[in-house]
């Protein structure tokens, strides 16, 4: 592990990690992310973690570019993956349904799967969230059952509903407020994904995993869930 | 405590500060003035905290009508100010009294504008920033991230300040905007970097807080596609159309596009004062001389 440094601004050097995505990164990531959030304290003025890299923002009045470039270095010396345990575990519930996850019908005929293999095989799964980005709180975890890798919409939704759960490629994701979106939907979760109010104000962090459980409309609504059907929101 | 009650405004009015921090890995996104100069000098001359909440007014078509005796202060562009029928230029603290308006015409000379109050206009901080950002519903006098709008009240509850001049703001020189070049820089074409660095780029009519769209000769990235990664402000990142877009405060955090590099934070001041159909010139500079720069520069605020 030799992670890779790059300026990208004034104030900004970018550690790459790795090269390509992978579930294996993680523990790596979490670690690096304690590290070097330690090592830098209060210069460091916010680290964005993506899937391969992080992205160190320091106050440039505190250190300079040669100092942040060797506290980084310094952090990430004889770097260990993070022990079991790094992040929180999160169970996602989900009404998967066509009136809210339309998208359904066309992962079904592009994997050959019937729509309730399609569910299972979505929520089999324990997923890794990779970053967060797009909107407060949108996590983009993976990696998604191959069959099920289906590209984005050729043309984006204007309106998606506040808890769509997508699929992008070989990524899963829930929309935590209403957006414009182009992820094929598959269903619903009644789950409050980002929290003004609420320590952290994220429901899932960087490093985190997440498993979806299939609930029935009755538990999705008990749960506070809204059942619209998306077109009748459009 | 002073009211200006808000008598006409648009959705390019809002209140802002320095920006949202130690958030951005959730996906929340910086935000704050656009021209940060231009709001430090506001703040400045009242002797405020540089980055005390502030009105960032673009272009034009605000209105407010005081409702006590206010005392305020005017930095960045000159967009056609008014007190009543009395023409005011920005770079000086004033009085309004009660009863007296303050207008915002239309864009003379730049096109951001910042208005100071003693301590800051009141705003609750969301998220540790009271920057108005309207797409994800944070900041701004309400919290819940609305532009400034007719009916709405200003309030600040500071008293005294200081009551400065500002000598030469010095916003809109020609000089070229200044880049640090970035890791992917080396993946362009030869052609295209040198474009890129000695050609005119035109700000397209597509631009908001979000990003500014440059245009002129394609630029052409040979590089591999590249998985996303944190964007810092001012990057230039350049789309499969070759047309570069230079990201502001209301970027999303990632991105995946590459990047020729990206502008330091005077330059993104400046190009923050331009207008559509307006040309840059892009020049490149090293991350250390550039640091340097910025250190020197913001000594002005205390020596000057």
């Amino acid at each position: 592990m030799k992670p890779r440094i790059e300026v990208v601004a004034i104030d900004c050097l970018m550690v790459r990690l790795f090269d390509a995505i992978a579930e294996t990164n993680m523990p790596w990531m979490l670690a690096a992310t304690q590290r070097l959030r330690s090592g830098f304290g209060a210069a460091l003025v916010d680290l964005v973690p993506s899937y391969t890299t992080l992205m160190v923002h320091y106050d440039l009045g505190a250190v300079n570019p040669a100092q942040a470039r060797a506290l980084i270095e310094q952090a990430l010396a004889g770097l260990q993956p993070q022990a079991q345990g790094g992040g929180q575990c999160h169970v996602l519930p989900v009404w998967y349904d066509l009136s809210v996850g339309p998208e359904l019908t066309l992962l079904s005929q592009r994997s050959g799967l019937a729509i309730d293999e399609v569910i299972r095989r979505h929520s089999a799964h324990e997923y890794q969230v990779f970053a967060l980005g797009f909107a407060p709180g949108f996590a983009f975890m993976g990696l998604v059952d191959e069959v099920l890798a289906t590209p984005r919409l050729n043309t984006p939704r204007k309106r998606v509903a506040a808890g769509s759960v997508g699929i992008a490629e070989r990524q899963t994701a829930a929309y935590p407020v209403v957006s414009p979106g182009g992820w094929n939907l598959i269903g619903r979760t009644p789950a409050r994904l980002f929290d003004r109010g609420r320590d952290g104000y994220s429901l899932m962090q960087p490093g985190d995993t997440v498993r979806f459980e299939a609930v029935e409309r009755a538990e999705f609504i008990k749960l506070g869930g809204d059942d619209t059907p998306l077109e009748a929101q459009a | 405590m002073s009211r200006l009650l808000i008598e006409a405004s648009t959705p390019l009015c809002l209140l802002q500060d320095a920006g949202r921090f130690g958030v951005r890995h959730l996906g929340v996104t910086q935000g704050g003035a656009l021209d940060w100069v231009s709001m430090s000098w506001a703040n400045w001359l009242l002797g405020n905290a540089l980055d005390a909440p502030v009105v960032e007014i673009t272009l034009g078509g605000f209105t407010v009508q005081a409702e006590d005796y206010c005392l305020l202060a005017l930095a960045g562009a000159d967009l056609g100010a008014y007190i009543d029928e009395r023409a005011i230029s920005p770079g000086r603290s004033f009085i309004l009294q009660k009863g007296q308006r303050l207008r915002f015409t239309q864009p003379f000379s730049g096109a951001r504008v910042y208005l100071a109050a003693p301590g800051g206009f009141d705003a609750p901080a969301v998220l540790g920033s009271c920057a108005t950002v309207v797409r994800e519903e944070l900041g701004g006098v309400d919290g819940f991230g609305k532009a400034l709008a007719e009916g709405g009240r200003l309030v600040y509850s500071g008293t005294g300040g200081a009551m400065k001049v500002l000598s030469a703001p010095d916003l809109q020189s020609g000089k070229p905007l200044d880049v640090i070049v970035g890791a992917q820089i080396g993946q362009f074409s030869g052609q295209s970097l040198f474009d890129a660095f000695n050609t005119a780029w035109a700000l397209d009519s597509r631009a908001d807080r979000m990003g500014m769209r440059l245009l002129g000769a394609p630029l052409q990235y040979q590089g591999p596609s590249l998985i996303s990664e944190g964007i810092p402000l001012g990057a230039i990142q350049v789309p499969p159309d070759g047309q570069p877009i230079v990201l502001l405060n209301d970027r999303q955090t990632i991105g995946g596009y590459p990047r020729l590099g990206a502008l330091t934070p005077l330059s993104l001041a400046r190009l923050a004062q331009c207008l559509p159909g307006e040309t840059v010139r892009l020049a490149p500079v090293v991350q250390q001389t550039a640091h340097q720069q910025h250190i020197d520069f913001l000594k002005r605020f205390t020596t000057t």
